[in-house]
């Protein structure tokens, strides 16, 4: 019976997107003139890794492309090429077309298979590129001496046996089997319709082994194995592999101990060794190679004979134009710097365990309740005397100490490093540099900043956003800089730190800054309330307006005028808020506040008759005692407060909730003024009790959605208290009270 | 899958004849009975926090070791007995498919087991509660004890537990 290997696709996906991740921070952090070791090692083991698992879970596309990549890889790793910008390149694309395929595999995303062949075809020429000049051309002797043994050239027809689904399986782990023992190129590869392959492999074992491997999957009749000519449609740079296109023995002969060899042999290609006195040390007569070649060569007809001298040639003629650098053209030097200040980034953490969040939320909610508990035994210890009841007393001090400990470690398990947001901007800053002909230096402070889990995941998007932003918008072109007599690369600056309970990101760039004069000019050609007089921080605030853009043109960047309105959407979905700073000519500076976890949230309780309903702080403007004077009534009703000149309408939240025994004179209850998505209105009450942090649980994990209500928390006294859903309710008001304002 | 796997359990043992556990308890004059694996526990009634615009017969949402649980009063429900509270009154904390819902009942009264020919089909019979609900009649000598199906009940869209959508 087959195995269902979707059960496990899950634990695949989250590993192969873990190597792939790894994988480019490798890239982003390599110096591909200095590579180091180490790092080559984990890129090669990243995308083995990545091949080894998807050919066993059967998804090939991703195995074709991690293959080729593993192969370039090897090559580097193991010292026979150099690692050029280009080969970063490239594999930072096979990176991108890896995880799309990821993605699709997922079900999330549409595989792109046309990036997928294109890379493909891009790492395959790399990989041809690095096999001409891929032996180190200095010491030829020693060199001679070890090319040929390990490059023996093989093709091997063969038709898989088995039905056409093993058929192809059985094809991919033949071709991962006979990776170990060289270099291994697909010509035709199996498919469930055709199982006829050709794959040609480079090895130093013999014919013999590479048979008994492909006789597992392929007929055994089948089984075709021709050493090939290599030099045939290779060209020149073969030159040095010539040998092996001779029969074996006679390849081997050349080299084995001399006297006997030159003795035995005997063809005339060997003839002119004899003339050379009998050399204990075989190595001797290759330095006196030059005459040889010189005169007698040319009388010899072998061409094996040649294959002999050549090596020795062409490394010494043309050690440079040879060498891989050339062959790959080196592009133009990378106009982004990308700097980390931490030698490694945290992301690659050690010892760590796969936890479900499942299991860290209800971990979570005990801790809780040990608190509330807690806190209750505290409460009911009070009364008691202290000095009968010392020991009790100073035992609740110590479970008071050891619970809030707790709580907090508990806490910190949802916590991650926002190094793992900040790791994929030396990417986007360093792909968008490039396109956008920018010179840019990206800084990172405060990476091992932790934030909760839920929130890493919501604010990548909006930051990327700004990242982006900055970079087009707010750092000029190099010209522009030095003509404003600042450095050609400009500075991009990402901080993060933890200030009063909430954790302030900083998006900050040393460009341009905002254009006061365009954005009011901007913003009256929209048709938006604006003055001269307003303060720099009102004219910024413009810009988060839905469809405000002053960018001169779209590019493919930015500037459509959708995106700081989006920003601030959802920052302000998670709570948080968005602040603005700028000079002109000196930069801009973002400051993105949050609070630590999305699952505690700042409130502001109030009561309307028995019941205390929390209201999100961050939707509250202000709250007043209304005077009669203040409200304006509407077709008889009253319906809207004047505030400030403004007219908001109210919502009465204890008509919305059907609240019995709530006041209902305007002049004896509280207003809270709400904003929520650029809409104001009032939320008459009856009292307000007090500010508190609560902790934010699901209503509908038991129950179903309320109108109106976006959640429950649990109060010091162990009560349930519902949280107002401010959007829903202002939206509410709006519906109501049609075209009031 | 849980339920399924409990179903499956419950129709196994039902042709097997093996008795099955239940939970009686009573509103108003009436007994009821309720398969045992589906209660989490039995607790006093708390304060509640009401809801706003719910049905009447759900009495608002508690909180229950860190999880908020609706409560809903059968009395009014099914329209038997008097709904009033007081520190004897009891409620059902139940465990269907990972949802927990509290349920206020006059009084719990024992455990027993009952086997598949002690119980009788339920005759059709108009009533404030849908005869779908009742899986049968149980007869424990004088004792009629009304078998109900709660994990259909309380997942029906009549007691507006759960969203439509999860319906």
């Amino acid at each position: 019976m087959a195995i269902d290997m979707s059960q496990f696709y899950q634990v695949f996906f989250e590993e192969a997107a873990e190597h792939l991740a790894s994988m480019e921070a490798l890239l982003l952090a390599i110096d591909p003139a200095a590579p180091d070791t180490e790092e080559v090692n984990a890129l090669f083991r990243a995308a083995h890794s990545i091949k080894g698992s998807s050919g066993t879970f059967g998804f090939q596309d991703m195995m074709e492309v991690t293959h080729i990549l593993e192969t370039m890889l090897d090559r580097v790793r193991k010292g026979e090429a150099p690692l050029t910008d280009d080969m970063v390149d490239a594999s930072l694309v096979a990176g991108d077309v890896l995880k799309n395929l990821l993605a699709a595999h997922r079900g999330e995303d549409e595989a792109d298979r046309e990036a997928a062949e294109a890379i493909c075809h891009r790492l395959e020429a790399l990989c041809r590129a690095l096999e001409a000049p891929s032996e180190p051309p200095p010491a030829p002797v020693l060199d001679i001496r070890a090319a040929p043994v390990c490059s023996t050239g093989f093709d091997l027809y063969f038709t898989l046996s088995g039905d056409s689904t093993a058929a192809v399986d059985g094809f991919g782990h033949l071709v991962d089997e006979l990776g170990s023992f060289g270099l291994v190129e697909t010509l035709v590869a199996s498919t469930p319709e055709n199982r006829e392959c050709h794959l040609r492999i480079i090895t130093e074992v013999d014919a013999d082994t590479l048979r008994g491997v492909i006789d597992f999957v392929a007929d055994a009749a089948s089984v075709r194995i021709e050493a090939f000519d290599r030099s045939a449609g290779e060209g020149e740079a073969y030159g040095f592999f010539v040998e092996v296109q001779a029969p074996v023995e006679e390849a081997y002969g050349l080299f084995e101990p001399l006297p006997e060899a030159a003795g035995s042999s005997g063809g005339e290609a060997y003839g002119f060794f004899s003339d050379l006195p009998v050399v204990a040390e075989p190595y001797g007569f290759f330095t006196e190679l030059p005459p040889f070649s010189e005169a007698p060569a040319v009388a010899v007809p072998e061409e094996t004979a040649y294959g002999l001298f050549e090596p020795v040639a062409v490394p010494a003629a043309e050690p440079e134009t040879a060498s891989p650098v050339e062959v790959s053209p080196a592009p133009v030097a990378a106009s982004a710097v990308v700097k980390k200040p931490a030698a490694r980034p945290a992301a690659s953490d050690s010892g760590s365990i796969r936890v479900s969040v499942e299991k860290v939320d209800q971990m979570i909610n005990l801790v809780g309740e040990l608190v509330i508990t807690q806190a209750m035994l505290t409460q009911a210890a009070s009364n008691v005397d202290p000095v009968i009841f010392e020991r009790l007393i100073n035992g609740l001090a110590q479970l008071e100490r050891n619970t809030r400990d707790l709580q907090e470690s508990v806490m910190s398990i949802r916590m991650m490093p926002i190094s793992v947001v900040f790791s994929r901007f030396p990417r986007v800053v360093r792909d968008l540099s490039q396109k956008l002909g920018k010179q840019v230096e990206l800084k990172t402070i405060g990476e091992t900043t932790e934030m909760d889990k839920s929130l890493v995941e919501r604010i990548t998007d909006p930051l990327t956003h700004l990242v982006r932003n900055s970079l087009d918008h707010g750092l000029e072109t190099p010209e522009r800089r030095r003509a404003a007599g600042k450095p050609e690369t400009g500075t991009i600056t990402l901080s993060a730190y933890h200030q009063s309970g909430n954790i302030v990101i900083e998006v900050s760039d040393d460009g341009a800054g905002l254009n006061r004069a365009r954005i009011l000019a901007k913003a009256k050609e929209r048709g938006m309330p604006v003055t001269d007089v307003m303060t720099d921080q009102e004219v910024w605030q413009l810009i988060m307006e839905p469809g405000f853009s002053t960018a001169e043109q779209v590019t493919e960047v930015s500037g459509r005028g959708v995106g700081m309105d989006v920003v601030k959407k959802n920052i302000s979905a998670m709570g948080g808020r968005i602040e603005l700073d700028s000079v002109t000519g000196v930069g801009t500076r973002i400051t993105v506040r949050l609070p630590l976890t999305l699952a505690i949230l700042d409130g502001m309780s109030v009561g309307v008759g028995k019941e205390t309903y929390i209201i999100p702080l961050g939707y509250v403007m202000e709250s007043m005692q209304p005077e009669r004077g203040m409200m304006k009534s509407v077709s008889g009703v009253e319906r809207l407060i004047q505030v400030r000149g403004e007219y908001l309408p109210v919502i009465c939240l204890h008509d919305v909730f059907r609240i019995q025994g709530a006041i209902t004179d305007w002049s004896k209850g509280i207003m809270v003024v709400l904003e929520a998505d650029g809409q104001s209105a009032a939320l008459f009450i009856d009292q307000l009790i007090g500010q508190h942090q609560v902790v934010i649980k699901s209503l509908e994990a038991n129950y179903r959605r309320v109108p109106g209500v976006g959640g429950a928390t649990i109060m010091g006294d162990g009560r349930v208290a519902l949280i107002l859903d401010v959007p829903m309710l202002v939206g509410m008001a709006r519906r109501v009270l049609p075209a009031a304002a | 899958m849980l339920q399924a796997t409990q179903t499956a359990a419950a129709l196994e043992s039902e042709v097997s004849g093996f008795a099955q556990e239940l939970l009686t308890f009573t509103l108003g004059a009436e007994e009821y009975a309720i398969d045992i694996l589906k209660v989490q526990e039995i607790r006093g009634y708390d304060a509640v926090t009401t809801i706003a615009n719910a049905p009447s017969f759900i009495k608002g949402v508690i909180n229950l070791r860190g999880t908020i649980v609706p409560i809903v009063d059968l009395r009014i429900k099914f329209a038997v007995g008097v709904a009033e509270y007081t520190p004897f009154t009891v409620v059902i904390i139940l465990n269907i498919g990972g949802r927990v819902v509290g349920m206020v009942v006059d009084a719990v009264s024992d455990v027993i087991s009952l086997k598949p020919e002690q119980i009788r089909p339920a005759p059709d019979f108009a009533s404030s509660v849908d005869t779908a609900y009742i899986r049968g009649l149980g007869a424990l000598g004088e004792r009629m004890l009304i078998v109900v199906d709660i994990e259909r009940l309380m997942l029906s869209s009549e007691m507006a537990l759960v969203d439509e959508v999860a319906n």
